[in-house]
């Protein structure tokens, strides 16, 4: 291929220790605990944004961690932001319709 | 000014005569090589395009009169559906970036081909696929579909034509849209030649950009709702049966957050092609390059927000009305800028009437009309008088066909030189260009006061009060069929008769005029260093400014 | 645009570009986070209209396997992390040993969808069942949704354990190795977004009550 990007064996070669994913699997374990002992509570309609929340920060350190997404250029962060702000983005505005009268 | 050219010495061949490990047809259907993948993709789309074709002239003459001319009202319901699916999926989604994107944006930005060859390849097939899998439908038992292309619920679910098969098409087709997409992402991220920064890249690049990101993220969600409606069809999961608490609108929704972003994956192509014409033609640098490629950008964007639009009567909150209408309002002004910086560039422009350049004025004019019935039918109010008529039908034509479709034929002949090696006969082109845009406009004009006079879409009976507007549409149709036919014949005899093309016949000023035409197997002999912008007339301008 | 004719080494050079392979897969991922999305956005359309249906309905189904199952699926994205760094130390037996894990525990979830999915169907609750007819709409919404988000999602599981054994056998025949391990790394990328997707749907389907 032609193009100003040379060989990159990986992100300059990151290497992430089996000790740091294995203290991110503590953290995802930890974060599963805790959102099934909420879900034991009544909390009403918060349960959903509770939920998803803490989905969303298990998912982030997925992302960044197992995923290597911290590590990358800034370009995948960016993509990565467009889609999940595409997903977003459709979901609300259907909920404008379904929502309200 | 181009000081140094790319082009072959004799000894280098052109990539059809180049020496390749398989012969005949292998040497082509199992090609990993940009440059046949887009003439695979060409040929292919050529012929479901003949078969569309076909199906509008045969829907144009049932039209000339009320009640039955030449077939049945089942009939007629599977041929505008047949139709539809044929242009849509088969024609105008892939069209340019298939062809031109898979052909052009190589050499347009100095790469030997795409990130994924083989991928691409893949893409190929699965287009192929799923068009031999919507046409098979047509000859099963059972007929083919007859819900519309848009398949709606619960009729699609219901219906015993041949829904499956075109549900498993449509799923092809859409897996060969996404794979192309992020192809060409990944290309234009990682390939561009030295020197070539975002900013330096032709403004066709930009727009296959922004269209590969809606194919990327729009094309999954049609991807899913088809398959709901199969699953549904297949073992009654209730998503969209009323009966059972679905709600046919929410499929109304999915289907739309697709097909809404997908007519911008149609004309944004088509609006880059233009961007590349005109500099060349009117001797001019492009006016507002970065207007044009941020807005190519915002269209992207902007498309993704509107797709309720296409619901205003079926019984949405008067707050999603009133947000989706707004929104509808905004994405026109991107496309308008566009618009405006075209004229600009036209202006005290060396204006050069060659073909590409008559197609792509006829462009502009008929994409701009048919961008303000746009508007009008983003006006709620307006909205509920002309929804599902024919002026719904003659907007979309307006874009489609006289926006992306005339865009289309713009590129076939500005970029023919560069992939057959020839040239072709001008007059008859000239011709062919005066019938399509008379007969175009003959044809599709009339949609808008059938529309307004409330003639619905999809019928196939009418009043007697309508029936001049159909016979005057019905004759556009044939001329326009005419300078169809006259525009390829001419080109395929060009492809063996015409006079041999040199690399650059047309003074671009892009990457892919530096190499032969056609071009050799790997594009560039040298990797091109790309030193300024893509449309440097800057020779011609002093000429103009200083009065010489 | 002015070009020159350059020095640079001819065009038949082939650059490696594993940053780039890394983006197309990136991509791709894109578009099943997408696909799932779409079903996502049904979801939120049919719970926001039946809330007390679909917490009912929720009852129905074993917050305790699906515990287990969100386990797994963490786990396993963990082992096939992991084989990233093995490969990237020249570790083939330890890399294959933690890819050959990572299928395992895509098996063990697959086993326990099969016995969650057939402890419905005996109790009669399946797509257009009796059973589930004579329930109130938002339930057979749910469940219509239950199978078909978690069958799609096995699929996937299903598919991931192809790619990842394919890497195997390319790990084996050391065509991915410490110096060329894009494709693996790729690979991985796929199985954790299967895990991402999971990780939603745990507590949307399991969490409800």
């Amino acid at each position: 291929m032609v193009g100003q990007h040379h060989d990159e064996p990986g992100h300059g070669g990151h290497v992430i220790s089996y000790g740091r994913y294995i203290l991110i699997w503590f953290g995802l374990l930890a974060l599963t605990g805790t959102t099934v002992a909420l879900a034991g509570i009544d909390l009403g309609r918060w349960i959903i944004i509770t939920a998803l929340t803490i989905a969303s920060i298990k998912s982030l350190l997925v992302l960044n961690i197992f995923m290597h997404l911290q590590f990358e250029a800034r370009v995948f962060r960016v993509f990565v932001t467009v889609a999940a702000l595409t997903l977003t983005i459709f979901i609300v505005l259907t909920f404008f319709d379904y929502a309200f009268y | 000014m181009v000081n140094q050219h790319n082009t072959a010495p004799a000894a280098v061949p052109d990539f059809y005569h180049v020496e390749t490990k398989r012969h005949g047809i292998w040497a082509w259907i199992l090609s990993t090589d940009h440059k046949r993948i887009g003439l695979l993709y060409f040929a292919t789309m050529m012929f479901f395009f003949a078969i569309a074709v076909l199906l509008g002239f045969l829907m144009r003459l049932e039209m000339l009169a009320p009640g039955k001319t030449i077939m049945e009202p089942q009939t007629y319901n599977t041929f505008f559906t047949l139709h539809g699916i044929i242009m849509i999926f088969l024609f105008i989604i892939p069209g340019l970036p298939a062809v031109f994107g898979n052909f052009m944006m190589p050499l347009m930005i100095g790469a030997k081909d795409v990130f994924f060859p083989r991928l691409n390849l893949l893409s190929w097939w699965l287009f192929l696929s799923g068009g031999l899998t919507v046409l098979v439908s047509v000859f099963l038992p059972g007929g083919p579909a007859d819900t519309g292309w848009t398949f709606y619920v619960p009729y699609s679910v219901r219906t015993t034509t041949n829904v499956l098969p075109a549900l498993v098409g449509a799923f092809l087709l859409g897996f060969s849209s996404i794979l192309t997409g992020l192809n060409f992402v990944t290309t234009i991220h990682r390939m561009r030649a030295p020197g070539m920064s975002w900013f330096k890249m032709p403004l066709f690049i930009w727009a296959i950009y922004s269209t590969a990101w809606i194919q990327i993220l729009a094309t999954p969600i049609i991807g899913i709702t088809l398959v709901l409606v199969l699953v549904e069809r297949l073992f009654g999961l209730g998503i969209f049966d009323p009966t059972l608490g679905g709600d046919p609108v929410l499929y109304q929704h999915l289907f739309w957050i697709y097909s809404h972003p997908a007519v911008y994956i149609m004309i944004l192509p088509g609006l880059g092609v233009a961007s590349e014409i005109l500099p060349v033609f009117a001797r001019r640098t492009i006016f507002g390059y970065k207007f044009i490629a941020f807005s190519s950008l915002a269209i992207a964007f902007f498309g993704s927000l509107v797709w309720a639009h296409h619901m205003f009567t079926v019984g949405m909150s008067n707050t999603g009305m009133f947000v989706f209408s707004f929104l509808t309002f905004l994405v026109s002004i991107p496309s308008a800028i566009k618009v405006f910086n075209w004229i600009a560039t036209l202006y005290k422009g060396s204006i050069v009437l060659e073909v590409p350049m008559l197609f792509i004025l006829s462009m502009i004019i008929q994409f701009s009309i048919g961008g303000f019935t746009g508007l009008i039918l983003g006006a709620l109010a307006v909205n509920i008088h002309v929804t599902d008529t024919y002026f719904v039908v003659g907007h979309f034509h307006y874009v489609m066909f006289g926006g992306t479709g005339f865009a289309l034929f713009a590129a076939m002949h500005y970029w023919f030189p560069k992939m057959f090696g020839r040239m072709y006969a001008k007059k008859p082109a000239v011709l062919s260009w005066l019938l399509a845009t008379i007969g175009f406009n003959m044809l599709y004009f009339p949609f808008f006061f059938l529309g307004y006079l409330g003639m619905p879409r999809r019928y196939y009976d009418y009043l007697p009060e309508y029936q001049t507007y159909h016979i005057v549409a019905t004759v556009g149709s044939w001329i326009l069929v005419a300078g169809l036919v006259i525009m390829v014949s001419n080109l395929l005899v060009a492809i063996r008769r015409g006079t041999r093309a040199p690399s650059n016949p047309w003074g671009g000023r892009t990457l892919e005029w530096t190499v032969a035409s056609p071009p050799p197997l790997e594009n560039f002999l040298a990797d091109p260093v790309v030193t300024t912008g893509p449309y440097d007339y800057s020779e011609f301008e002093r000429v103009i400014t200083e009065g010489k | 645009m002015t070009t020159h004719a350059t020095t640079a080494p001819s065009v038949s050079h082939v650059h490696r570009d594993d940053v780039g392979s890394r983006m197309g897969m990136w991509l791709f991922l894109f578009t099943e986070l997408i696909l799932f999305g779409g079903m996502f956005i049904v979801y939120a359309v049919y719970r926001f209209r039946h809330p007390a249906e679909f917490h009912l309905a929720a009852g129905e189904l074993d917050v305790f396997v699906g515990t287990v199952n969100t386990i797994i699926l963490l786990t396993s994205s963990l082992t096939v992390a992991m084989s990233i760094t093995a490969i990237q130390g020249g570790r083939k037996h330890l890399t294959l040993a933690l890819v050959g894990m990572t299928i395992m525990l895509a098996v063990a979830f697959l086993v326990n969808k099969y016995f969650e999915w057939g402890h419905k169907f005996e109790i009669g609750l399946y797509p257009q069942s009796p059973e589930l007819l004579a329930r109130p709409n938002g339930e057979i919404l749910y469940f219509g949704l239950y199978y078909m988000m978690t069958g799609v999602h096995a699929l996937h599981v299903l598919i991931g354990m192809v790619v990842l054994a394919v890497m195997m056998v390319s790990i084996s025949r050391d065509t991915i190795t410490k110096d060329s391990y894009v494709r693996l790394e790729s690979g991985a990328l796929y199985w954790h977004l299967v895990d991402i997707i999971w990780i939603f749907l745990f507590p949307l389907f399991y969490l409800l009550h």
